[in-house]
């Protein structure tokens, strides 16, 4: 990692004397420049984590100071039949990993030549995941409308009948995935400049072994931009636990889609929060999100190095 | 960007092909790439045709005609809707909420960049690594106890609590502006400190002039996250004279959600603006994309 070149700087040239009084003078300046972080770390962070775990174990109706009551709120969780559909419902919203990579790449093998015209195709493609969230939450209930909208519009000239979209309890989540990767143009441009970060020579050197198109993406491309496939998965889970602007507007809160099927996790937490005044109990669904993205985090890259290909561990 | 663009476009070669299967190939690849940027593109399309429709003729349209030239264009769908809620007044209020957070995330990124990359210290490493992990917290730990926090303070219903943190550093950017920091060659900072510099000028008159496209793309990234920021808006501003634009598009669709060109022409001036900075600053913006996206 590039960061690992201070510490020891400065050398053996002068006397230790003089090193721990420059060190002293370096640390003192270090730390001046980052105080506005370290503040914010500890009033922005390590306060509301520990200040969350606390509530957590209380009931904690905001209007009042908080009770402790231990692990009530966490064995309720257990119990909770919504708390269980929320996590289900995230889960299938996991579906889009897949499909958000295949895309990504697919666009991005797509705009990774030089054609005429490429700049304008790659704005094209990358416009969508500049709409501010309201606004394309507002933009696909319209365009998903059942009776008006254009995808209905456009199944029915093809002789089709489309589904209710957002107003039918199995098609919800799909309809919250098609609109997802509709803004897939962010992790295309990572994958664009992942793909020309490929160095030539593995192609070259495929090519000679005879590879067709489809093996030189098999066995060069994709091994070598495992790393950002990897980065985007685990960033793409965690994201979804956190999936909420888009089924708070769409679903018209507080409603949560037909029979619940849009009660995303977030979404839950949000209403115990500031519907119900549930503060300890949303607490305690915030700590199990804090708990479960760190254990995504630690599983993802503990196993990572089983098919993830980093440059450097060749040398 | 344009060099390696060539050189990996170079070598699609198609050996031992007939003519007609490369013309077919490159035929194949056209459709795809004018189907795909079409079916990108057809939702902007349907939206600005959506918000030229007439309420008399919105209500006739039979449920499977698709309209998407409008006759006549009914412009006056644009006024209306911005008249239908105090859209100035949310717009500057939004651009308040922008323009402070902009100036705070500057100031509380770059100094502690500086910090990270520029200067040997002792557990600055360590510390780093502290940074880096806290990326990846979820914000809803931190929101509710800063929610009850705020409110004891009695900062709901102002624009404090949304301008206040960003004064105080974060992580995603520290990390960004860092990146670009190391870039900068260690002499540089050495020779001016041996001209007797102190760190803060050092900082104000060598690094910040040189790192300026980097300052711009946090700017950037912070200006269009504030412009599009829901959940601080909508937990902290209750009083209808303080809504940001997104809380002003939202209540529009919950007293009028059946005016549909109405809603498509809000929807229309809310995204136009990002669209137009894209434009102009595409550049900067695509090169802070790959930077922390790839070394995330």
């Amino acid at each position: 990692m590039p960061w690992g070149q201070g510490g020891n700087g400065g050398g053996g040239r002068s006397p230790a004397q003089m090193m721990t009084k420059r060190e002293r003078r370096n640390l003192r300046i270090g730390l001046t420049f980052i105080l506005p972080w370290l503040l914010g770390f500890m009033v922005f962070t390590l306060y509301p984590i520990g200040a969350s775990l606390y509530y957590s174990l209380c009931d904690f109706r905001v209007v009042q100071p908080p009770h402790f009551v231990g692990l009530r709120n966490y064995t309720a969780l257990l119990h909770d039949e919504y708390f269980r559909l929320s996590l289900y419902n995230t889960f299938f919203m996991f579906l889009e990993l897949p499909g958000a990579v295949i895309l990504g790449i697919a666009t991005a093998m797509l705009l990774n030549r030089a054609v005429r015209g490429m700049p304008f195709f790659r704005t094209i493609y990358y416009l969508p995941s500049l709409v501010p969230v309201v606004a394309s939450a507002m933009l696909w209930l319209w365009v998903l409308n059942p009776q008006h909208g254009l995808v209905n519009g456009v199944l029915t000239k093809l002789g089709m009948t489309g589904p209710g979209w957002f107003t039918a309890t199995e098609w919800t989540k799909p309809s919250f995935i098609l609109m997802d990767l509709w803004a897939v143009g962010w992790a295309m441009v990572i994958y664009l400049a992942a793909l020309q970060g490929v160095p030539q020579q593995l192609y070259e050197a495929a090519e000679l072994d005879g590879a067709g198109p489809w093996q030189k993406t098999v066995n060069v491309t994709l091994p070598s931009i495992s790393p950002v496939i990897f980065f985007m998965v685990v960033t793409g889970m965690i994201g979804l636990f956190q999936y909420f602007t888009q089924s708070f507007i769409v679903l018209v809160a507080p409603n949560t889609g037909p029979e619940n099927s849009g009660l995303f996790y977030a979404l839950y937490l949000f209403y115990n929060a500031f519907h119900y005044f549930r503060m300890g109990y949303a607490c305690a669904m915030a700590w199990i999100l804090f708990v479960v993205t760190l254990i995504i985090t630690l599983i993802v890259f503990r196993t990572s190095a089983r098919w993830v290909y980093y440059e450097a561990e060749r040398g | 960007m344009k060099q390696s663009e060539a050189r990996a476009s170079a070598p699609v070669t198609f050996r031992r092909r007939s003519k007609v299967r490369v013309l077919l190939g490159s035929l194949v690849y056209w459709l795809v790439l004018l189907g795909l940027a079409a079916t990108f593109f057809a939702p902007f399309l349907w939206m600005v045709a959506t918000s030229l429709i007439s309420e008399s003729q919105m209500a006739q349209a039979s449920p499977t005609e698709l309209v998407w030239i409008p006759k006549p264009m009914a412009w006056a769908n644009y006024p209306r809707a911005l008249t239908s809620f105090p859209f100035l007044l949310y717009l500057r209020n939004t651009l308040f909420i922008c323009l402070l957070t902009v100036i705070g995330t500057l100031f509380s990124c770059a100094l502690p960049a500086y910090g990270f990359s520029l200067i040997r210290w002792r557990g600055r490493d360590a510390v780093f690594l502290l940074v880096l992990s806290t990326i990846m917290l979820p914000s809803v730990v931190i929101m509710l106890p800063m929610f009850v926090l705020f409110r004891a303070l009695g900062w709901t219903n102002t624009f404090l609590p949304l301008v206040v943190p960003p004064f105080f550093g974060s992580a995603f950017y520290i990390f960004m502006l860092r990146q670009f920091f190391m870039t900068l060659p260690l002499e540089l900072s050495d020779a001016a400190r041996l001209d007797g510099c102190g760190d803060f000028s050092i900082f104000w008159r060598v690094v910040v002039p040189l790192t300026k496209p980097a300052l711009a793309t946090v700017a950037l990234f912070t200006f269009i996250g504030a412009w599009m920021d829901f959940m601080g808006p909508l937990i902290y501003l209750n009083d209808e004279r303080l809504y940001t634009l997104a809380l002003g598009l939202l209540s529009f669709l919950g007293k009028y959600s059946a005016d549909w060109s109405g809603l498509m022409a809000a929807s229309t001036v809310v995204i136009l603006p990002i669209i137009i900075l894209f434009f102009f600053t595409q550049r900067t913006f695509i090169k802070g994309i790959v930077l922390t996206g790839i070394k995330g």
